[in-house]
């Protein structure tokens, strides 16, 4: 059970496909998987469905892989910050499903939980509610949501050991551990993959059953909006 | 009349020792300067509870962000999660208020506040699963439009976020609460009157 690879192209070799459907971790440009997106970008796969809270910016993140017309729709709740996405999509050369973001998150996980849909209130009396079966339990109206199956996950974590144990930092988990469990294969790439038996089993935030190959490299880790205040505020 | 910082001050009024709340983009973020010794615990609905400050200079962390992808810091109190139960926890009707801005806002509490037909879309993001799950949804908006239209309406005219989620609605010219036939006034700006308030507003006031 050989779960590390040494680079990202390695990592995705025999997985990738075109037309396939793929689901990645981030929220913005915090946690995404920077170095799978680049061999991705590399490997020349197209006409993906990519289901990611964001699409990344313009040359980075999944912004990459639109520069290079390999995504054919994206499953999102914003992407606001994109003006190659926007071009491609008032044109016609790219689909979007907008989900609203727990949606989003719920379908994931749902898809790894092994549960096809689900109902909820979100979107209710809202266009997403379109066409959704709609059920009322206690004067309350549902909406049907479908789980999200994938052929691939591609997740960002800070720490692996070799069996694929994950552990995200700070606001980096965000789609991260519902992302990985969604797909038929999940690979994963961390700053550090760190002896077996150093992470405390009672840290471990995904368990490895869920990841299959790792890497480990260097991230770019860009911040979107750099916000600060002064020193003398404190 | 109220300027952004005195709307979100009266805004603060709204929340109670204990409150777990969650803060939209713009006026509602200031919210939090105004808080005072209540202990309110804010959620960033990308996976955090126990939001802090901006960081100094320098602090910068691009793990740390808030939902508007601005670096934070964290507190002593802070706990971390993925986004499935931090939306887990919104649908739950876990958080107690939500304050946000919005575009419309009819007098049902039916909320548009997500995108205008024909403009660049750029997403609900969390705005739709917020509305339909928080205990109270509470908007902080200007009473009327650039063209000086009214913002509070008898119908929506954009795409809804949410079907009659709204609670309580801030403005500049005063507070208003969503009834059962209408708004009903609560309160009135500094050297804003009723009549005003009924003179720039669309939606039945009763």
């Amino acid at each position: 059970m050989k779960k590390v690879y040494s680079t990202a192209a390695e990592a995705l070799d025999g997985l990738l496909h075109d037309g396939m459907h793929i689901a990645a971790g981030g929220f913005g440009l915090c946690g995404i998987p920077e170095l799978l997106i680049d061999a991705i970008v590399a490997s020349g796969v197209k006409d993906l469905t990519v289901a990611s809270n964001n699409c990344g910016v313009d040359g980075f993140g999944l912004g990459k892989l639109l520069d290079t017309r390999q995504i054919r729709k994206m499953q999102s709740s914003y992407v606001g910050e994109n003006a190659e996405f926007m071009r491609q999509y008032l044109s016609g050369e790219l689909e979007l499903e907008f989900n609203p973001q727990g949606t989003l998150a719920e379908r994931m996980r749902a898809g790894g939980c092994g549960i096809p849909g689900f109902y909820t209130k979100t979107g209710v009396g809202t266009v997403i509610a379109e066409g959704k079966d709609v059920r009322n339990w206690g004067g309350q109206d549902y909406i049907l949501e479908e789980g999200i199956f994938a052929d691939l996950s591609i997740v960002k974590a800070w720490k692996a050991d070799d069996t694929g144990n994950l552990i995200f930092r700070k606001t980096a988990r965000n789609f991260n551990p519902p992302a990985a469990m969604c797909g038929k294969v999940c690979v994963a790439e961390v700053e550090e993959i760190v002896e077996r038996g150093s992470l405390d089993p009672d840290h471990i935030h995904l368990p490895g059953i869920y990841v299959h190959r790792i890497i480990q490299g260097q991230h770019e880790k860009r911040i979107e909006q750099r916000t600060t205040r002064k020193r003398e505020e404190a | 009349m109220w300027d952004r910082n005195q709307m979100a001050a009266r805004a603060a009024l709204e929340l109670e020792d204990g409150m777990y709340v969650n803060l939209g983009i713009g006026i509602p973020t200031l919210v939090a300067n105004y808080v005072g010794d209540k202990d309110i615990t804010l959620q960033s609905e990308n996976g955090m509870l126990g939001m802090g400050p901006f960081p100094f200079e320098g602090d910068e962390d691009p793990d740390l962000i808030n939902a508007g992808k601005q670096t934070i810091t964290e507190l002593n109190r802070t706990a971390y999660f993925d986004s499935a139960q931090s939306f887990g926890m919104i649908r739950g009707g876990k958080i107690a208020a939500a304050i946000l801005g919005a575009m419309e806002v009819n007098e049902q509490g039916d909320l548009a506040n997500w995108m205008i037909p024909g403009k660049l879309v750029k997403g609900m993001g969390g705005a739709m699963d917020l509305v339909a799950g928080v205990g109270r949804v509470i908007v902080v908006m200007d009473h009327t439009n650039k063209h000086g239209d009214s913002k509070l309406l008898k119908e929506c005219t954009l795409p809804l976020t949410g079907k009659g989620v709204v609670d309580m609605i801030i403005t500049n010219l005063g507070v208003l609460e969503v009834g059962h036939k209408g708004l009903h006034i609560l309160e009135c700006a500094e050297d804003v009157s009723r009549d005003d308030i009924r003179a720039a507003t669309q939606a039945t006031i009763v």
